[in-house]
């Protein structure tokens, strides 16, 4: 693209589906690796 | 949602319901987000009409691009997660022992209240830490991995029961197929060989407290007797990291009004020989004179800028250096349902007092209405863990318009309750400052992979 340069492979979409088990870690003051 | 924001001569474009980063030309910057979906096959009159500084076939060809990254998910892409958000009731799987509400020092923006909580000073009972050890195991239902913070006030001051509760816990833990990572924060007072090997050896972190340069740090980290701490706990952390291998630590500071100046705090701290950096806003009274405010905010954004510039020169040049606030990963990270749950302040995670009482985290500790139970008495309220779980960025009126939502997760519920009255409601003060870093953080990281790409 002429205009436009996409920095990452975005993945929110796809970890909604599967995501949620609960093993990561608490995180007080995320941006974390998953542990499932 | 989309966000867009220049720094450091970039164009950057985060597409917030995807994670997706982008980086584009004036022309993009000026168009995305004057058009949104549905798209038409051709870029809206009007819409060219505003972008007239600019050549139409170039108009069409940036519009054309815009509308192909919507196609494929990553640009105007929606927000349908709030569903998720509905049942995030969880086990309790991460504690913080209050082992210590007692201190040797008298920080002066400390939120324990020097060290007692408000509630006067004592040391854990063996027994006690025994008890919520026993009570963390027990709620943890479904879940291996669990972790026990050993916090205070000054945990040092209770060392003999931090080591038999680290025999308990490993002890237990393998009885009921468990794993316990325990974590330690210490103001460095007390820090000799034995207690260094030990922590080295059992404690998967350790959050060494410092502010920076000696007169920053004495200013506020002073001792009873109102001097400061720096030169007795510098040598002691010195040694502890240098033992302590590539195991994780922090050194961990607080700026106030008096530095705002903040950056050169990390960068002493890192010329000292310490790459694992934290230095955050006090949060707290905001009529107590170093207190942060609004009208410090622009001087708080450059300085978060210039640190970035700081952080980009020492890399350059073959260093390293990890400042916690810049940390984030536009590839992966946590799944979009971690991140709007957020904490886990409590309903995954509580605080224990030296009485066994329970809350919601460390931060609540001393708040009577707050209180959830008592790890003697077997009492866990769970309409309140109910109320913890619903407080996720859905539930907070600021931050589900935010687009900043899912990497700071709805922030600090302490701090809405403390200074903006409510759990649900966001403290705008914590929120501008926290927007402002992870706009730093999005700009290191794109220079990183695009620097990787050549």
């Amino acid at each position: 693209m002429k205009h436009i340069q996409t920095i990452n492979k975005a993945n929110l979409k796809q970890s909604a589906a599967k995501g949620g088990c609960g093993k990561c870690q608490a995180s007080c003051q995320v941006g974390q690796k998953c542990e499932r | 949602m989309i966000h867009k924001f220049k720094i450091k001569d970039l164009n950057i474009v985060l597409d917030v319901n995807s994670g997706g980063v982008h980086v584009v030309d004036d022309l993009t910057y000026d168009m995305v987000d004057m058009v949104e979906p549905p798209f038409a096959d051709e870029c809206p009159a009007d819409v060219v009409a505003k972008l007239n500084k600019y050549d139409a076939g170039e108009i069409k060809e940036c519009y054309d691009e815009l509308k192909s990254l919507y196609e494929d998910k990553i640009l105007y892409s929606e927000d349908d997660y709030e569903k998720y958000a509905k049942a995030i009731m969880a086990p309790v799987k991460s504690m913080c022992l209050n082992i210590a509400h007692d201190c040797n020092l008298r920080c002066k923006y400390c939120f324990a209240a020097t060290g007692d909580f408000g509630k006067g000073r004592k040391l854990m009972p063996l027994e006690t830490g025994k008890a919520a050890i026993d009570f963390l195991i027990k709620q943890s239902v479904g879940r291996q991995n669990l972790e026990l913070d050993f916090f205070g006030g000054e945990p040092l001051m209770n060392f003999d029961v931090v080591k038999q509760l680290v025999a308990y816990g490993k002890e237990q833990a393998a009885a009921n197929g468990k794993n316990i990572k325990f974590t330690i924060t210490t103001n460095g007072m007390l820090l000799n060989d034995e207690n260094i090997d030990f922590i080295n050896k059992e404690m998967s972190n350790v959050v060494l407290s410092i502010d920076g340069r000696k007169e920053v740090n004495d200013r506020m980290r002073v001792k009873v007797d109102q001097t400061g701490c720096y030169d007795r706990i510098i040598e002691n952390y010195k040694k502890l990291v240098e033992k302590r291998g590539d195991k994780e630590y922090y050194v961990r500071g607080t700026f106030t009004k008096y530095n705002l100046d903040f950056a050169n705090d990390v960068l002493h701290l890192y010329e000292q020989g310490f790459e694992q950096v934290s230095v955050e806003p006090v949060i707290t009274d905001p009529s107590v004179p170093y207190a942060l405010s609004e009208e410090d905010l622009d001087t708080i954004y450059a300085e978060y800028e210039r640190l970035a510039d700081e952080i980009m020169a020492i890399k350059e040049k073959g260093g390293f250096i990890n400042f916690f606030h810049f940390m984030i990963d536009l590839n992966q990270g946590p799944c979009v349902i971690k991140r709007l749950k957020g904490c886990g302040c409590g309903n995954e995670y509580v605080a224990v007092t030296p009485d066994g009482d329970i809350y919601p985290c460390h931060q609540f500790v001393g708040m009577d209405d707050y209180k959830m139970g008592n790890v003697h008495e077997g009492t866990f309220d769970l309409d309140l863990k109910k109320e913890f779980a619903g407080a996720h960025v859905y539930n907070k009126p600021e931050c589900k318009k935010c687009w900043a939502k899912f990497y700071c997760s709805g922030g600090c519920n302490a701090n809405n309750l403390s200074y903006a009255g409510d759990i649900h409601t966001s403290y705008k003060l914590s929120c501008d400052m926290e927007k402002k870093r992870l706009e730093c953080a999005i700009m290191l990281k794109v220079i990183q992979m695009m620097d990787t790409a050549e």
